[in-house]
């Protein structure tokens, strides 16, 4: 048995916090950063509420030659990855060049840029396309230029699988690192918060219609109607625990437990596979389902894939047995960054020993028996359970143990 | 390493070979695929050149509903992973769902629907505030990129761990080496993997004209594509899918499958240098060369043939051939290398797996692809590039690479079955 992957940095991007700090500490008095749009105007939308991030400024915090050739949310990432890099208090360049690797993802690509250079190529030609175009847009952009920015030459990848990814890329990092490598830069913060991102999300899954933001994103609500997109996330520090524990770092906690499923065609009607992901994921965290004592929920905001869920976390825990919560509703869905920052929520509870609440949610819909957390609640915490789905039948759950 | 890899499934789509026996022939034959751009009118672009597939969905087992609403992409990857599945003579529906598992490699995703669904929701360009009534209502779940490692999940009812590796010009080679690492780690049996590409569209094109990435030889579009020649300048741009069948040995095994080749090691190194620039040593393609070979417990020297990344830009030869050089040592220069994107052209994220399929065809066959369209190496390119026409020569254990922006740098070593320790 290899030694565990410890999780030594993180940092948090989100509508309601910018920085970790910021984030966890409006997350735990239930402060919500949705809103209306500001970005661009949406009253020719059927929906306006989102979790936009304000007040990043990024000329003053990146180089000034980033900023013509990415994305805002690659903006957003590089922030966050040296933060966390920084936050986890490591020398990368005494970590041998090749041992050291990335792996994030966007699950849309940069959009607002790829949109400019839509714009320029149907209104102008093609010969007004961007340089940067090539590579600013595409789904492994917050890899190549996080691993530039940071000198990252180990092992590194891009996984896009809906909002699953959040969790999937932090399951590859600790691969490479089972596989040798000894620290990895994970976790992702992703969004599409402009006019063309938005023609996506109003084809997509749900997105909720509603203008009052206490009304927006309600999962579990029995008047649940779509979720809220938002953008931001969290990037992780992932290490060798006998590496980080040498040199005396601080430790969040350990990537106990991983398991991935897809569900069945839904021509055949069977139930989703959720439940089996979260089974495997415990049990490869070598723990039993009595010593979780939190789920962060994937929480869809629509009745179906609500109810799939809590029957799955039921049908493992027992009705109303284990505290269960979605600080998305403070930050709406974030595409890969997602599960990024669950699980950056998950080991920021673990530390503290309290879990923040879901907002919006007055009144369960029927039938669920889930003890939904609305209130910040005090608990002593072992283990977090974090669940992230992708559109289309992608579920993965990730158990973070506090202790080594 | 206690569990081992097999390919037991091939389905290929590219360039003037429609299905595996037509691709292997098409890489064989030094007889190149690309030529003047017919999906759109690319009058006014830099390079309109392309390697297109004749490929017609319906041929391939797509109903009406899946060519109406898939894109294309989406479209080749069914058509590679059908015809890999009834290659590999593998019952899905014998085998525990969840020990099935899909991961599939794409650079740029729906990007011909996107395109397309872009330019009429904002008439032309002309409204920075698109049009949400006007695009096709299932636009999201039809076109985000996880849409195809879903749709291929559900084509052959895999419920294990499912994704997209979207790695750029990585992707299919990094795609088939996470399908069996997951094999190996034991969370699933077989694989459904490979890649697809469908990059035939405005957008693409010129974001690669912009910087001058793609061949503007367009007088000359069946030898414009010349890795390695004195005389290239710039890749063709091309599209292409490989389905591949992934099984664990003993599964392969004890149902007789047909075993094509076993991988034995896979790694993958970023250069940090550049979101499209290459260093010219290739140090971190010599590393994930070195520790592929090291995985695969095999010796530089018992490569037998080299499939290169072979893109055609300059500044690719250079850092691929010092790569070799580097990693190999005095093999470099006596081991075969040959590029087949000089006959079916680049197609980005799908080339990797597609490359992969043409190892194991090779080691099956006896028989190196030749690098086409070479003619007079550049002087910086000194090694044994294959050219023009293919060699017949038996090896057991091929090393294939690929180089993409964003600095990814990966390597994979496949051997003859039975050939590994």
């Amino acid at each position: 048995m290899s030694a565990p992957t410890v999780v030594t940095g993180l940092s948090v991007m989100a509508a309601n916090g910018l920085g970790t700090d910021d984030f966890w500490s409006a997350t735990c008095q239930g402060v919500s950063g949705i809103g209306p749009v500001q970005r661009f105007d949406t009253s020719q939308y059927p929906a306006s509420l989102a979790g936009e991030v304000r007040g990043f400024d990024a000329a003053e915090l990146l180089p000034g030659r980033l900023i013509p050739q990415t994305d805002r949310m690659t903006q957003l990432a590089l922030v966050a990855a040296e933060r966390a890099v920084e936050e986890a208090g490591v020398d990368l360049e005494s970590v041998p060049p090749y041992e050291r690797g990335v792996v994030t993802a966007t699950v849309t690509g940069g959009y607002e840029f790829g949109q400019r250079e839509l714009e320029s190529l149907w209104s102008k030609g093609s010969d007004h396309v961007s340089v940067y175009q090539s590579f600013a847009w595409f789904y492994a952009v917050n890899t190549g230029q996080i691993g530039i920015r940071h000198n990252l030459r180990g092992p590194s990848s891009a996984l896009v699988s809906g909002d699953a990814s959040g969790l999937d890329l932090v399951a590859q990092a600790r691969r490479n690192i089972r596989k040798g490598a000894r620290l990895m830069v994970t976790g992702a913060v992703d969004g599409s918060l402009c006019p063309w991102g938005w023609v996506s999300h109003l084809t997509g899954p749900g997105i909720a219609r509603a203008d009052d933001p206490a009304r927006g994103y309600r999962p579990f609500h029995a008047e649940a109607d779509g979720h809220v997109p938002g953008e931001g996330g969290a990037i992780l520090i992932v290490e060798d625990g006998d590496v980080a524990q040498a040199r005396g770092a601080r430790i969040y906690g350990v990537i106990a437990g991983y398991a991935a499923t897809f569900d069945p065609p839904p021509r055949l009607g069977r139930p989703s596979n959720l439940r089996r992901a979260i089974v495997r994921a415990i049990a490869d965290a070598g723990l039993r389902s009595s010593d979780i004592d939190v789920v962060f929920a994937d929480a869809a905001g629509r009745p179906e894939p609500d109810r799939d869920e809590a029957t799955a976390i039921r049908g493992i825990f027992g009705a109303n047995r284990v505290p269960v919560t979605a600080p998305k509703t403070m930050t709406g869905r974030l595409g890969a960054g997602s599960g990024a920052i669950d699980l950056a929520a998950a080991l920021l509870a673990l530390r503290d020993g309290v879990i923040p609440p879901t907002v919006n949610v007055d009144q369960l819909a029927p039938g669920l028996e889930i003890d939904l957390v609305t209130e910040a609640r005090p608990a002593e915490l072992r283990n977090a359970l974090v669940l992230s789905r992708g559109y289309g039948g992608f579920n993965s759950a990730m158990v973070v143990r506090h202790r080594l | 390493m206690s569990r081992r890899v097999v390919i037991t499934g091939i389905g290929a789509q590219v360039a003037g070979g429609s299905g595996t026996k037509a691709f292997w022939e098409r890489i064989v034959s030094g007889r190149a695929a690309t030529r003047t751009i017919t999906a759109f009118d690319a009058t006014g672009f830099r390079s309109r050149i392309a390697g297109e597939c004749d490929f017609d969905p319906a041929q391939h087992g797509l109903n009406r509903q899946e060519i109406r609403r898939l894109d294309r992409v989406t479209q080749l990857a069914l058509a590679t992973t059908a015809e890999a599945l009834a290659d590999s003579g593998l019952e899905p529906e014998l085998t525990d769902p969840d020990r099935l598992g899909v991961v599939i490699g794409t650079a740029t995703g729906c990007s011909v629907s996107l395109d397309r669904e872009y330019a009429v929701a904002s008439n032309g360009g002309r409204t920075w505030l698109v049009d949400h009534t006007s695009v096709t209502p299932h636009m999201y779940a039809n076109f985000v990129p996880s849409s195809i490692a879903a749709e291929v999940a559900w084509s052959v009812g895999a419920e294990g761990p499912a994704t997209v590796v979207s790695t750029g010009c990585t992707s299919g080679i990094d795609a088939v080496g996470l399908a069996c690492d997951l094999i190996r780690d034991g969370l699933i049996d077989a694989a459904f993997t490979g890649a697809s590409e469908a990059p035939i569209t405005p957008i693409s094109v010129a974001c690669f004209d912009a910087i001058r990435a793609t061949s503007a030889r367009n007088d000359e579009p069946d030898t414009a594509s010349r890795p390695f020649d004195r005389t290239r300048d710039g890749f063709v741009l091309a599209e292409g899918s490989a389905g591949l069948i992934l099984e664990e040995l003993g599964h392969a095994q004890r149902r007789g499958a047909h075993i094509y080749a076993e991988i034995g090691g896979f790694a993958s190194r970023s250069n940090a240098y550049h979101m499209t620039g290459l260093r010219s040593d290739g140090a971190e393609m010599a590393e994930a060369i070195r520790a592929a070979s090291d995985e695969a417990r095999i010796d530089g020297t018992d490569i037998g043939y080299v499939n290169a990344h072979g893109s055609g830009t300059k500044q690719n030869d250079r850092h691929e051939t010092a790569a070799f050089k580097r990693s190999l040592g005095d093999h470099a220069r006596r081991v075969p290398i040959s590029s087949i994107k000089s006959m079916i052209g680049h197609s980005l994220g799908a080339i990797g797996a597609i490359e992969i399929a043409a190892c194991a065809l090779a080691i099956e066959n006896g028989v190196i692809p030749p690098t086409a369209n070479l003619h007079e190496a550049d002087p910086t390119c000194d090694l044994d590039y294959v050219p023009l026409t293919a060699r017949d020569q038996k090896f057991d254990v091929a090393l294939t690479v690929g180089s993409g922006f964003g600095g990814f740098q990966s390597a994979m070593v496949l051997a003859a079955p039975g050939r590994l320790r």
